[in-house]
């Protein structure tokens, strides 16, 4: 199989660890070679961050480069469209609507763009976008984004659900994994 | 087993199952989950140390006396500990000895982007280079018998994406070596120039017998291609790029061991290509070797020497073919990393930018002050230059510095090299104010405990040390300590300390906000009706305030009540919304 190329990104501290986390047991579980690279250290503080996830037969590089990603899954809306230029071509963007300022747009040297997710649709780009901060709200916690947007991303998955409850089983510590289950399902089956 | 592992973790499980005992670092970025990750194995005794030099050097004497040790750190840290490498070079082991180094190309956290390949050929010890986690392992265990069998330390060198990726590996049940006999050897342990003399031979004839094994060592592998036009010579990360591109299309000859470097190897694999390229991050080593024996090999006139490679752009560079991406037309604003809502550096900075001070900073969270809009920053140079810099920077311009000049630097990297510079400003007697930022933890690297914090690596209660009494030690008595959070008292603090005719410490205490012990206050909220819309507020660079239709706003997400946007309202539009976070 050729390698299947999945991006994490959004703003530093918002748990994109833990997606990647619960993604890299999902496919190794399935057999595949992975290969996930994160961002540690500085940009961890509030800056752009991104996770690259890899599966295939044979995984090299353990980056995404341009035009690469079939699917960006994405914490907040500029950060999606950040990293827009990475998509494929056919790929697939699962965003939250979440809008967070970066500290130009806070200081007034910059604005936030507005209509991204049309803008972005306008490029031929597949997006769907979800209120995921309401969603993880509703299951328990804010903190639930991650798993709300792994949940949304799992439509688009030909895998079994047993599989992904599995690695959440795995990931997620047992005080926080029906909170995590119920974020699961609100991304799943949201409209 | 197998298991998908996280790079330095894989290095720490090499280290287990080598046997190692004694691990002794210090924190940074991209080594730090080395350390962490070995910490998890009760078979290892694991610290942080003050700093590099102080861990490679308890590492030294833990294989001195007969157990296999390690320590890791950053690129830079090994310039802090480049004294007792070099001369441990000399020396040898007694048992295995490796030291983790982890390069940051692309400086996704650090201050530059040095090879540290240079250290290990000037040292003169062998380097070895894994490319991803199965070779992190895999290498770690190989470095111990290199470190036995060559009687050396060995360096083992991460770069951040292989520290920081994740990918497949098969562990293996420990093997515990016995402890080896220590024995008095003066002339081998004693560097004095009678012996060191005599040993500068030794590590000479090493080097030699080290390219010997690297001309053969299965580390150092061909991968022979489907035609000979091309063959590609590199190591670490890049091999995986290469491969990502180019697939067995190319021969590769793929170097696991940085130095010293295989000359017949080399030469065998240039004489099997019509065009031989070198694809290395960072500096030209391995280009540089080739060039010296006389190849004709392309390298950095087409690659660069700045950044992280992609699969991109070793394709661009060498003909491969080159993914396009979209964009939308809008310009997207930057996202620089920013300090955290409520971090507790915010409000000094805030104090230090309102009185024009210049500030010389250091390494850790704080540098963060220099981002607009605090601004507060004049300079950054290395770990513990602040204190150092400020004493130089007010002995040449006296009276006029001293009063608006001040050295800021945190609880760890204060403890890391700070205090050596505050013993000179004691010494040599500056009339210099020094700000201590005391978080109550190692921030940046992801809460390390150090020398002030009260706790070890695994949490348990350690010794303390009491910053007030130390710089009281060393003769200063004037020693202050504000709460970050409280703006007015920060405000009188520091203009009695820069008005004094005497040296002084404030130590900023109120510990990172971000630590799990730490109670968080409710969120703010902003009454619409009594905000002018003044933007004072603003000032402090708090990531959870926006400014939305002429009003301030609080985002409660990120918002821990720490109260000082309040203390700048003049209309007290902040209210709490009384749901504690």
């Amino acid at each position: 199989m050729e390698t299947k190329n999945i991006m994490i990104v959004g703003v530093g501290g918002q748990g994109s660890l833990l997606a990647s986390k619960l993604l890299g047991h999902l496919l190794m579980e399935r057999g595949y070679d992975v290969k996930v690279s994160e961002v540690h250290g500085m940009s961890q503080r509030g800056g752009s961050v991104v996770t690259y996830v890899r599966y295939g037969d044979k995984v090299n590089s353990p980056v995404i480069d341009r035009g690469e990603a079939d699917y960006i899954v994405s914490f907040e809306l500029l950060e999606a469209a950040r990293w827009l230029g990475y998509l494929k071509p056919d790929g697939q963007i699962v965003t939250s609507t979440q809008q967070i300022d970066p500290m130009p747009v806070i200081t007034g040297a910059a604005s936030y763009p507005d209509d991204l997710v049309e803008k972005m649709r306008a490029t031929g780009a597949r997006v769907d976008a979800l209120d995921c901060l309401k969603l993880a709200e509703e299951a328990g916690s804010s903190k639930a984004v991650n798993i709300v947007l792994m949940g949304r991303l799992s439509h688009y998955f030909d895998l079994p659900d047993e599989a992904w409850q599995k690695s959440l089983e795995a990931m997620v510590p047992p005080k926080f994994l029906e909170l995590n289950k119920k974020a699961f399902e609100l991304g799943k089956n949201a409209q | 087993m197998k298991q998908l592992m996280l790079g330095n973790a894989a290095v720490a499980r090499g280290l287990y199952e080598a046997g190692c005992c004694v691990i002794s670092s210090y924190p940074g970025t991209p080594s730090t989950e080395i350390t962490e990750e070995a910490a998890r194995y009760d078979e290892i005794y694991c610290e942080w140390a003050p700093n590099e030099k102080v861990a490679m050097e308890t590492a030294f004497g833990a294989c001195l006396a007969g157990k296999r040790s390690f320590c890791a750190m950053k690129h830079v840290g090994l310039n802090v500990a480049a004294d007792p490498l070099f001369t441990m070079s000399y020396t040898g082991v007694n048992a295995g000895l490796v030291i983790g180094v982890a390069d940051d190309p692309g400086m996704h956290s650090s201050q530059n982007e040095q090879d540290s390949r240079h250290h290990a050929i000037a040292a003169k010890v062998p380097m070895l280079e894994p490319s991803d986690s199965a070779e992190a392992l895999e290498f770690a265990k190989l470095a111990y018998e290199l470190s036995e069998e060559f009687d050396t330390p060995v360096l083992l060198k991460m770069c951040t994406r292989v520290a920081h990726s994740q990918s497949i590996v098969e562990t293996a049940d420990r093997v515990e070596p016995a402890m080896r006999p220590y024995e008095k050897n003066i002339a081998k342990y004693v560097m004095m120039p009678g012996n060191a003399i005599r040993r500068h031979p030794f590590v000479e004839e090493r080097v030699r017998k080290l390219v010997e094994w690297a001309e053969t060592a299965p580390i150092n592998r061909v991968e022979p291609g489907k035609d000979h036009k091309i063959g590609v010579i590199t190591s670490s990360t890049s091999y995986q790029y290469v491969k990502e591109v180019f697939g067995d299309t190319v021969s590769v000859l793929k170097l696991g061991m940085a130095n010293p470097l295989p000359v017949k190897l080399i030469q065998d694999f240039a004489g099997k290509v019509e065009k031989l390229v070198v694809v290395e991050e960072m500096d030209p080593i391995i280009e540089s070797h080739c060039k010296a024996l006389g190849l004709a090999v392309s390298g950095k006139d087409v690659l660069p020497m700045e950044g992280e490679f992609s699969q991109n752009l070793v394709a661009e560079k060498l003909g491969g073919s080159v993914h396009t991406g979209r964009s939308i037309q809008d310009p997207i604003p930057p996202r620089p990393p920013v300090m955290c809502a409520g971090c507790p550096h915010r409000g000094l900075f805030y104090i230090l930018s309102k009185n024009r001070c210049a500030v010389l900073g250091d390494i850790g969270c704080y540098t963060l002050g220099a981002v607009a809009p605090l601004a507060a920053m004049d300079m950054t140079l290395c770990m513990g230059a602040s204190i150092s810099a400020i004493h130089g920077f007010n002995k040449a311009r006296g009276a006029e510095s001293e009063g608006k000049t001040v050295a800021v630097i945190g609880d760890s990297t204060f403890m890391h090299s700070g205090m050596t510079g505050l013993a000179n400003i004691a010494y040599n007697q500056s009339n210099s104010t020094v700000i201590i930022l005391d978080n109550s933890i190692t921030g940046m690297t992801g809460h390390q405990q150090n020398p002030t914090t009260g706790y070890n690596i695994k949490g348990d209660p350690a010794g303390k040390i009491d910053l007030e009494a130390l710089c009281g030690a060393m003769g200063f008595t004037r020693v202050r300590v504000v709460d970050p959070y409280d703006l007015k008292a920060c405000d009188t603090v520091l203009k009695e300390e820069l008005a004094a005719d005497e040296p002084s410490v404030i130590i900023s205490r109120r510990p990172c906000a971000l630590l799990k012990y730490v109670k968080h206050e409710a969120p703010l909220k902003v009454d619409p009706v009594k905000c002018v819309g003044c933007r004072s507020c603003m000032k402090i660079g708090c990531p959870a305030i926006s400014i939305k239709e002429g009003k301030a706003q609080v985002d409660a997400t990120q918002c821990v009540g720490c109260g000082v946007c309040e203390q700048l309202c003049g209309v007290k539009a902040f209210q709490s919304t009384g749901k504690e976070g």
